[in-house]
């Protein structure tokens, strides 16, 4: 008897299994690497639900393949393994070795070959840009950012300072420094993350100056070469090197390593990704405020700043029939709410200028002003969100900054490894071994190396 | 003796297994890492152009592996010099006879244990520039606070440190065995002729180690050219400024970071000849003066 059941126990599960299994099987899996993790990665994922939900053909199943370079190293060897995943997400940085690879199905061809309108015009030209060349969109942008200030509303009032004031100048950040440091309001005046992109990459952009030669790159890979070490550059580092001294500056590592400065409290101010604006809103304890990147005043023009994250590539080598798959995600992506949602949850930006103003009706911005800084600093409008008006039209606000060459993408080779040199020499000019004309020169030379480099592997 | 195999296919049928281990995973990388090293390849579709010597030539012209290659050489000889003398100290203390001394020679044993990722988990966070015990205990009691990660001597110091650290059990498991392998009737014959503790050390106790000292000597040499990648990459990531990137991270970050195999490839080429070359040195060098007993 007991046998019996036991018998027609397993009977059961086999058929309850194979009644589970079959709509998955009739569904066409879409694979997704990527590299977000925390609070992003469930996001992600909540994304991918919801797209699978929405319809019953196509399954889209992310996973996580470690770090940034970690997915692009892993989804090189399955590309060469002839299995690549339909999606990879790839940094900023190596957008030139994807555009070069040959390995890409670019997203614009695709959504024309499935007759998918997508209006790219919408899109805010500073992200479509970065990821466009001879005007097609190549990969699809998913999560951006851009760096911004930020700072301890707290220190501030305790050394006297107008909280709602951040500093606009450079010379503005280091009187605040020394007024902060005076009132013993913190420990360092302002900290940095990501040095190369918030202080070298940025800061030629902000200021309308060439950080590589051939239009930062985008005119072509033979011949480029880096311009950091030009008069501005000199001028930028060479300050922080001299502020280091006396703790306006305080050096905190690479990526996100100086975060604890500004969440502790040490230091009173901070450039670093707009990402952080929802990590800093539930871990930080002190009041405190966001403006946009400090600028040198003149000659130096005041232009956009560029962005970082990373962008969705569609890889080569699947079977015909499940791109439209692929497609119909990145359609799915591209709605105005699917990027409000992405916003609101992450605080990577919203990409479209429709979900931008979306949000800006829904009285987003005016609620939370934070956000609202880097897209005005992306777009060149003031930092002060235009609060929304029911019906009526607020009258166009007038650009504060000019979008040009300088400040539209960066596009190198190699450029992981650039990153890894241009930090390098930061630290050995922080740490007082080199002049920053020195540090800047060796940088200048080494990345010029690896730009040869890449130039040769792709020249056949 | 004489107990052959029965037929000539079974000690090779045996041998197989191992053969194909060896052939797969380490004599055909091998070969095709030298075969790379002579390309510059792309890394999407693995084609490669014929570069000849170039790979090589950029190699020992490059300043970023010039400097990588000093910073190695500083890094092997902190470790095996730190390495072998603090080893030996702890291995004389821990072969007396005190209370409890199976204990510590457990305990002592414990780091080599570790794996390297958890071992630079733990000296990185002693060593943390804000909230690290080591940072804070000198702070209280010098006014100091050096930052271990910005500064890059004390980085590498604290790298060195950690390595050895890491190695140290297994020293002191082989000059522990070494030391009881030393007759008691010598240094006893020693001491009668009125030879003290330093003076028997010297010349009865450390010539009858050297064998195993000299062993040690080439396996903390090869240890600190290919093993540390897991602490530094926890610890520094080669940081700040290129201060602790030894080779083997070098490499990583050709290879798996920037997909740039062909250099990397000339890179562990250069390694293997570079080590190589090392150890036949020891060999001829050091070897000579030790004392089979």
């Amino acid at each position: 008897m007991e046998a019996f059941s036991r018998r027609w126990t397993a009977l059961a599960v086999a058929v309850g299994v194979l009644l589970i299994g079959m709509p998955a099987q009739a569904k066409t899996e879409i694979h997704f690497w990527h590299a977000m993790t925390g609070q992003l990665g469930t996001s992600l994922e909540a994304q991918a639900k919801q797209f699978n939900e929405s319809q019953g053909e196509y399954e889209v199943k992310p996973l996580r393949k470690g770090n940034y370079a970690q997915t692009l190293t892993a989804a090189i060897a399955a590309y060469r393994q002839k299995n690549p995943p339909h999606i990879v997400q790839v940094f900023e940085v190596g957008t030139q070795t994807m555009l070069m690879s040959g390995a890409v199905y670019p997203v614009y061809d695709l959504m024309k070959h499935y007759e998918i309108p997508v209006k790219w015009n919408d899109f805010i030209k500073p992200v479509v840009g970065y990821y466009t060349k001879d005007g097609k969109l190549y990969s699809m942008p998913y999560n951006s950012s851009t760096p911004i200030f930020y700072y301890n509303k707290d220190a501030f009032k305790k050394a006297g300072l107008a909280p709602d004031k951040p500093p606009k100048t450079w010379k503005d950040v280091e009187a605040y420094a020394k007024k902060i440091l005076a009132a013993g309001a913190a420990k360092c005046g302002f900290s940095t993350g990501w040095p190369s992109w918030t202080m070298v990459e940025n800061m030629h952009a902000t200021h309308d100056q060439p950080f590589a030669s051939k239009n930062n790159g985008f005119g072509g890979v033979e011949g480029v070469e880096l311009l950091v070490n030009r008069a501005f550059g000199q001028k930028h580092i060479g300050q922080l090197a001299a502020w280091q001294k006396d703790n306006v500056y305080s050096y905190g590592g690479r990526g996100g390593a100086a975060d604890p400065k500004f969440v502790n409290g040490d230091c009173a101010m901070y450039v670093q990704s707009s990402a952080l604006i929802g990590g800093f809103t539930r871990g930080v304890k002190f009041d405190w405020g966001t403006g946009e990147l400090p600028h040198w005043g003149a000659p130096y023009r005041k232009a956009t700043s560029i962005i970082g994250g990373a962008t969705l590539w569609v890889l080569k080598g699947k079977p015909e029939a499940e791109y439209r798959g692929v497609a119909r995600f990145l359609e799915f992506l591209a709605k105005p709410e699917q990027q409000m949602w992405w916003h609101v949850n992450t605080g990577y930006l919203a990409i479209s200028n429709t979900a931008v103003r979306n949000l800006e009706q829904g009285y987003h911005f005016v609620r939370n002003p934070k956000q609202y800084t880097a897209f005005a600093q992306l777009t060149g409008l003031p930092p002060t969100p235009p609060a929304a008006m029911a019906g009526k039209k607020a009258a166009p606000a007038k650009a504060e900054r000019v979008a040009t060459a300088n400040s539209s993408g960066l596009r190198l080779g190699n450029f992981v490894q650039i990153r890894d040199v241009i930090e390098s020499e930061m630290e050995n000019i922080f740490a007082g071994k080199k002049s920053a004309k020195q540090g800047l020169d060796d940088a200048v030379a080494k990345s010029n190396a690896l730009l040869k480099d890449f130039a040769a592997t792709y020249k056949q | 003796m004489e107990g052959r195999f029965p037929g000539r296919i079974l000690p090779y049928a045996l041998l197989f297994p191992s053969i194909a281990v060896i052939a797969v995973f380490l004599l055909v990388p091998a070969v095709e890492a030298l075969r790379l090293s002579f390309f510059e390849v792309s890394p999407f579709t693995g084609r490669g152009t014929f570069v000849g010597l170039a790979n090589f030539r950029e190699l020992v012209r490059s300043d970023i592996y010039r400097g990588s290659l000093s910073v190695t050489l500083l890094f092997a000889v902190g470790v095996v010099a730190l390495g072998l003398a603090g080893s030996l100290a702890v291995a004389v203390l821990a072969s007396l006879r005190l209370p409890g001394f199976g204990v510590y020679r457990t305990v002592l044993l414990w780091p080599y244990a570790l794996s390297p990722a958890v071992a630079g988990t733990i000296w990185a966070l002693l060593f943390d520039p804000s909230t690290g015990p080591v940072t804070v205990l000198l702070r209280a009691v010098t006014g100091l606070s050096p930052n271990w990660m910005m500064n890059g001597t004390y980085a590498l110091a604290v790298t060195v440190v950690a390595a050895t650290w890491k190695m140290l059990g297994f020293n002191i498991v082989f000059f522990l065995a070494g030391l009881q392998a030393v007759p008691q009737e010598l240094r006893e014959a020693a001491q009668v002729d009125g030879a003290g503790a330093v003076r028997v050390f010297w010349r009865i106790t450390f010539p009858i180690l050297s064998p195993v000292t000299f062993f040690l000597f080439v396996m903390n040499s090869l240890y600190a050219f290919f093993e540390v990648f897991g602490l530094i990459d926890v610890m520094t990531q080669g940081g700040p400024g290129g201060a602790t990137e030894i080779l083997v991270y070098r490499l990583y970050q050709d290879a798996f970071i920037a997909a740039r195999w062909g250099i990397a490839s000339a890179q562990s080429i250069l390694l293997f000849v570079m080590v190589g070359a090392l150890t036949l040195l020891q060999f001829r060098l050091a070897g000579r003066r030790v004392v089979y007993a």
